[in-house]
C-alpha cells in the first residue's frame, strides 16, 4: 500500500515517526507551513521556519524513503499579530520555490478583520503563482466558518478545483464539495475525525476529491492515522483502488497542480547513508 | 594581482537552453532590468525553468541562468548590495552557490564579503568552494584568507579549487600549514598533498621533522 500524507508537520515529529511511516507505507508528505505552539514574534523566525520546510526536512524525511514537499503562507492564528505580518511581503521569494506545492495553511482562526486581509491577499499570491492552496477552517464556529471561507474563495476568483478547505467534519463536508473545492479531513486520536467516522464520510460522499491526513505535530496526534484510515476503508468493504485513490492519487492529482510535485519513483526503500548531509550537518549522532 | 573572473555565462548557456528556456530567460531578464524586485520570484524559478546539469568548470546551468539574472539588475552600490544579499539570506543552497559564484560579475566592491563570510562559518563544502572564488581572492583581508585556505584543508576540499592562492599564499599562511603538517604527523595521520607546494615555497617555516617526514612520504 502507497500512503501520501498530504497533511503532516514532520519538523515537530522524531526519526523514529519517519521510520514507522515508511514502515506503513507512507512515502510521500507535504508539510504546510504553520504557528509552532507558541507564537513568534518576528518575520525572521518564519523565514527561518520556511527555510527550514525546504531544507533540512526533506533531506531528513529522504533519509527514511519519505518525499518531502512544502505549503508556504502566514497562519491564520499568526495573522493577527502585526509584529508577524511583515512576512505577507516576503512571500513572494518563497512561493516561488521548486519544493513549494500549494500556499497554505491559510483560511480563519478567529474571522477577525486581520484575518480576512491575510486571506485575500494569500488566495490573491495563489493567482499569482499558479499554486493550489490549503486552507484551514476554524475549530471554533466550524460551519459558520466554512461557509464564509468558501465566500471568500468564490470572492477571490480562484478556480475551486484548486482550492482544499481542510480540517471538515460531517457538517461541513456537503458544503466544500458542492462549492467544488476538495476536501480535507484531519483524523486525530480524540478529537477532530476518527477513522471510523472517516469511512462513514466516504460511503456518503464517495472517494472524488477527497484528502485524508494526520495533520500531526507538536499536539497529541499520531503520524499513522492515514495507514489507519486505509485498514477501516478495507474492512468496510472499499476496494484496492478506491484506498488507492484517497491515500495516493488524489493526493498527487491536487498537488500535481502545482506542476513543482517531482515525484521520484526510484526512491522507494530508505536511503539513510552514513555520508549524505544538508548543508554539512546531519542527523548522525556523534558526527557533524 | 591577477584574478581569474568567469566568463560571461550567457553564450554558454544559451546554447544549451531549449527554446522555451531560453525565451524564459529573456522575459525574465527584461522584467528585472524594468524592475529590480521582479527577480525575488523569478530568482528561485530559474532552476525548474532551465535545468540543472553541469554547464563548463565555473557553472551550472542553474548557476549560470541566476547569473544572467543577477548581472540584469539595475541597481548599483548598496542597493545591488541589499537586493543580492536578501537573494543570499532567501535562498536556499542552490540559490546562495549561485549567488557566490556570481559576485565577481557585479559590481560590488567589499560590499559582498558578508555573504563571503556566512559561507566560511557554515560547514557545507560546496557553499565554501562556491566562496572562495575569484571575489573572495580579490576583497578578502589576509588573516581571513588564510583561515578559510585552512578551513578547506580540514574540510577536503582541494586546494586547487581555491582562488588566488599563488598569488595570495604568504609566509604566514605558509607557516599555518606546516603547524597543521606537523599536528597530522604526530598524531600519526595522513597529511594532504595539496599543502606542499605552498609549504615549500616558504623553506625556512619547514622544520627539519616536516622535511624529513614530506621526504619519506615522497619516496614512498
Amino acid at each position: 500500500m502507497r500512503i501520501f500524507d498530504p497533511h503532516i508537520h514532520m519538523s515537530s515529529r522524531t526519526t523514529d515517526d519517519y521510520e514507522a511511516m515508511y514502515a506503513a507505507g507512507v512515502r510521500a508528505v507535504v508539510e504546510p507551513a504553520f504557528w509552532q505552539g507558541q507564537p513568534r514574534t518576528s518575520p525572521e523566525s518564519f523565514y527561518d521556519y520556511f527555510d527550514a520546510l525546504l531544507g533540512w526536512e526533506p533531506y531528513r524525511a529522504a533519509q527514511f524513503g519519505i518525499q518531502h514537499f512544502c505549503t508556504i503562507a502566514l497562519n491564520p492564528k499568526e495573522a493577527n499579530d502585526p509584529r508577524c505580518t511583515p512576512v505577507l511581503d516576503e512571500l513572494d521569494r518563497y512561493l516561488a520555490k521548486d519544493r513549494v506545492v500549494a500556499v497554505g495553511e491559510i483560511g480563519y482562526d478567529s474571522m477577525t478583520p486581520e484575518e480576512d486581509e491575510a486571506l485575500a491577499r494569500q488566495l490573491q499570491l495563489a493567482l499569482d503563482h499558479g499554486l493550489p492552496a490549503l486552507v484551514h477552517t476554524p475549530h471554533r464556529d466550524k460551519a459558520a466558518g466554512t461557509k464564509r471561507t468558501l465566500d471568500v474563495v468564490r470572492a477571490s476568483g480562484i478556480d475551486p478545483a484548486l482550492v482544499v478547505l481542510d480540517h471538515l467534519n460531517e457538517l461541513t463536508a456537503g458544503m466544500v464539495l458542492d462549492s467544488g473545492c476538495w476536501a480535507g479531513f484531519s483524523i486525530y486520536p480524540r478529537t477532530k475525525m476518527s477513522e471510523d467516522r472517516m469511512v462513514g464520510i466516504l460511503k456518503d460522499v464517495g472517494t472524488e476529491r477527497i484528502l485524508v491526513n494526520s495533520a500531526a505535530d507538536w499536539g497529541r496526534s499520531d503520524p499513522l492515522k492515514t495507514r489507519r484510515t486505509a485498514d477501516a476503508m478495507a474492512a468496510a468493504g472499499f476496494t484496492e483502488q478506491d484506498v488507492d485513490q484517497v491515500m495516493w492519487r488524489n493526493p498527487v492529482d491536487f498537488y500535481g497542480q502545482s506542476g513543482r510535485l517531482e515525484l521520484d519513483s526510484t526512491l522507494d526503500e530508505p536511503r539513510p547513508d552514513d555520508r549524505s548531509s544538508f548543508q554539512g550537518n546531519s542527523i548522525r549522532r556523534g558526527g557533524a | 594581482m591577477t584574478v581569474i573572473v568567469p566568463a560571461d555565462p550567457r553564450p554558454a548557456l544559451s546554447a544549451v537552453l531549449d527554446a522555451s528556456a531560453r525565451a524564459w530567460t529573456d522575459e525574465a531578464t527584461a522584467a528585472i532590468a524594468a524592475d529590480a524586485s521582479a527577480i525575488r520570484r523569478l530568482f528561485p524559478a530559474a532552476r525548474r525553468r532551465c535545468g540543472h546539469s553541469r554547464l563548463n568548470e565555473h557553472w551550472t546551468v542553474d548557476e549560470a541562468a541566476r547569473a544572467v539574472l543577477l548581472t540584469a539588475l539595475p541597481l548599483r552600490g548598496q542597493a545591488l548590495a541589499d537586493e543580492v544579499a536578501a537573494l543570499h539570506r532567501h535562498g536556499d543552497p542552490a540559490e546562495q552557490r549561485a549567488v557566490l559564484r556570481t559576485l565577481p560579475l557585479l559590481d560590488l566592491g567589499e560590499l559582498a564579503l558578508p555573504l563571503v563570510r556566512e559561507a566560511l562559518r557554515g560547514n557545507d563544502t560546496t557553499l565554501i568552494e562556491a566562496a572562495l572564488g575569484p571575489y573572495a581572492a580579490r576583497h578578502l583581508p589576509d588573516p581571513e584568507y588564510r583561515q578559510a585556505v585552512l578551513k578547506c584543508v580540514f574540510c577536503e576540499i582541494p586546494l586547487d579549487r581555491v582562488h588566488g592562492l599563488g598569488t595570495r599564499a604568504d609566509r604566514e599562511l605558509a607557516r599555518m600549514l606546516a603547524d597543521f603538517a606537523h599536528e597530522r604527523i604526530a598524531a600519526g595521520r595522513d597529511v594532504p598533498h595539496d599543502i606542499r607546494p605552498v609549504v615549500r615555497a616558504f623553506p625556512d617555516v619547514i622544520g627539519e621533522a616536516l622535511e624529513h617526514a614530506f621526504d619519506e612520504e615522497e619516496v614512498a
